[in-house]
């Protein structure tokens, strides 16, 4: 009975219990960490949307619910597109080089049409969706506002193609969805050609 | 021996009652010169109560449901009988506490009772702070309001910051791609039973701690070096019962004054307890014109929104709720109370305290350049308050700490 105690023994077996019953306690809650992904459900939700853009009047913005976010189709006048190129210096990304955009839509206007602009309606910062501002030089955002769309949580500021202005919180231009044209009045949100076609 | 005496020695012998009782009231000898500014520990505690026992019977009728949430809470207000009262005094008591704990926690910035050997007390406290901050934010998505919902979608998008992972962690933390159903759902399973509960066991840890190192006092003396050479017991100490327990009923009874006349006469505070914008039920194709987050929140929404860059700006947000932790290592003064502290430490904290009020009110404002200008010169002092902290006093001379309380 009076044997001596093997301590090396002892602290392997502490240790390689110690290990495995870790590793079984990681295995354990990864269900349980897993199970807070979005569900199978959620996953399929986001069918495409499609829209109407005849309504929309020159100068006007519309807004369609796709995926849970706002989608806004804006009618831009030529006025408006008219100052677009002029204000790549104080863009960050005036070129659309990061890819918020479809490959068709990566030009000065960002979209299929020059005057439709489609654009999911979040700021690329925290997730708000701005304000579409379309005046020139109201007094609070300043005598050299192009018009475009401003973030009121956080004050960035995008122009009429949705793309970021430099120093402010948000760091890339809007994200354009991919859509592509049903027929001269109706567009598709969410498909970048039509399925089965 | 009595019936009573009789009883608990019964216990005594099975559970260790009469000793826990002398550990943490009447044999816990505290400083005998505690002020106006002990009082908020103990309403934190009240405050902590008072949250968990209305949150019951607020779960009672409460549906978190997006369909169902928002109609739900107005029930509780309308149809639930004293269902106002109960709701009113866990939305007012959520501010409440926030109140009491900003004031606890400035008692220990001025008194430097963050520092040896109570490191371990303001840690445990600094992660109350912060699971308090997780509470009242899953709790503000509750009631599916406008805020409700465009303050979780700023949040949670704060974690897509982060580089690589950012994302992914977001959806994780949502549930879904947007803040939807399962956002909500989670976060009630969060507010009502996960976070209370690391909430009571961190309660239980910071008085654990503080017991064990014992209380600190206006004037940073330690008490424990100077005993009772027979019985052991400081000189400057008085027993927590009767003497504190009975000091912090009158404040309990000030307080309720307080409290009830907010929730009777202003349970929304104009709109800083309770925003008008949360009564109109969440929309997610459209964002009030102007968000902010309640007022607990926006000294650290400030410096979010000053710094022109999403990492940075998450970064710093960040930095500087964790920068009070280190503290006890910030901080080289020989003195620990501002009582014995020199000029510079006192303009230093007054800025701090300037900085953080005024982080505080443009938080609430609209994000104007004159606004962000004001808000990077808040910024800057906040962060050399700390960051400057170990030069400043450790240069400055304090005046000689006396052994004894005076009297």
């Amino acid at each position: 009975m009076n044997q001596q105690v093997d301590r090396s023994k002892r602290r392997f077996l502490v240790a390689a219990t110690t290990v495995v019953g870790g590793a079984a306690g990681v295995a354990a809650l990864t269900p349980f960490v897993l199970s807070m992904m979005p569900s199978e459900r959620a996953k399929a939700a986001g069918a495409p949307v499609e829209v109407d853009i005849s309504k929309v009047e020159p100068g006007m913005q519309l807004a369609v619910a796709w995926q849970g976010k706002p989608v806004w189709v804006v009618n831009r006048t030529p006025a408006m597109l008219s100052k677009l190129p002029g204000l790549a210096p104080r863009l960050v990304d005036p070129n659309s080089d990061v890819p918020q955009q479809p490959p068709y839509c990566k030009n000065v206007n960002r979209s299929i049409k020059p005057e439709y602009l489609v654009v999911v309606g979040i700021c690329t910062h925290l997730g708000c969706s701005p304000t579409y501002r379309p005046e020139l030089g109201p007094p609070d955002l300043g005598a050299d506002w192009p018009g475009g769309w401003f973030c009121p949580c956080h004050g960035s500021r995008y122009d009429l193609s949705a793309r970021v202005f430099k120093n402010v919180p948000a760091p890339m231009n809007m994200l354009v969805p991919p859509h592509y044209y049903m027929s001269d009045s109706r567009i598709l949100v969410g498909e970048s050609t039509k399925k089965g076609a | 021996m009595s019936a009573m005496q009789k009883m608990i020695g019964w216990i005594d012998d099975r559970f260790p009652l009469t000793v826990t009782w002398k550990a943490h009231l009447s044999e816990y000898y505290a400083p005998k010169n505690f002020n106006f500014w002990y009082f908020f520990g103990s309403l934190a505690l009240l405050v902590l109560v008072n949250q968990i026992f209305t949150g019951i019977f607020l779960t009672m009728n409460y549906k978190p449901d997006t369909l169902l949430a928002f109609g739900s809470v107005e029930y509780i207000m309308r149809d639930v009988d004293w269902g106002w009262l109960i709701r009113y005094m866990h939305s007012v008591g959520a501010s409440m506490f926030f109140v009491v704990v900003y004031l606890h926690m400035f008692r220990g910035l001025i008194y430097g009772s963050y520092r040896k050997p109570r490191e371990l007390v303001w840690i445990f406290g600094m992660m109350i702070y912060l699971a308090l901050m997780a509470e009242a934010f899953m709790g503000y998505l509750l009631p599916w309001g406008q805020m409700s919902f465009w303050g979780a979608q700023v949040i949670i998008s704060l974690f897509g910051a982060i580089p690589v992972i950012g994302d992914a962690l977001s959806t994780w933390i949502r549930g879904d791609f947007v803040v939807s159903d399962a956002t909500l759902n989670r976060f009630f399973a969060f507010h009502v039973i996960a976070i209370p509960l690391v909430l009571l066991g961190l309660v239980v840890a910071h008085i654990i701690a503080l017991h064990e190192v014992g209380s600190n006092n206006p004037e940073g003396i330690e008490i424990k070096k100077v005993k009772d050479p027979v019985t052991h017991i400081p000189l400057d100490g008085i027993p927590f019962h009767p003497y504190y327990t009975v000091k912090d009923i009158v404040g309990v009874v000030v307080f309720l004054m307080v409290f009830s006349a907010i929730i009777f006469f202003a349970p929304e505070m104009g709109g800083w307890f309770l925003e008008p914008d949360n009564f109109i039920p969440a929309n997610p194709m459209k964002t009030p014109p102007h968000i902010v987050p309640l007022w607990y929140f926006t000294p650290f929404y400030a410096l979010l929104r000053a710094v022109p860059n999403k990492l940075f700006g998450v970064i710093g947000m960040g930095a500087a709720v964790l920068i009070i932790t280190f503290l006890p290592w910030l901080d080289r003064a020989k003195a620990k109370s501002i009582r014995y502290r020199g000029p510079i430490y006192k303009t230093f904290l007054t800025l701090f305290v300037i900085s953080f009020v005024g982080l505080g009110y443009l938080g609430t404002k609209e994000p104007t350049p004159v606004h962000t200008a004001f808000a990077r010169i808040f910024g800057t002092i906040y962060f050399a308050f700390f960051l400057l902290m170990p030069l400043y006093t450790s240069i400055e001379k304090t005046k000689p700490v006396p052994e004894r309380i005076p009297e």
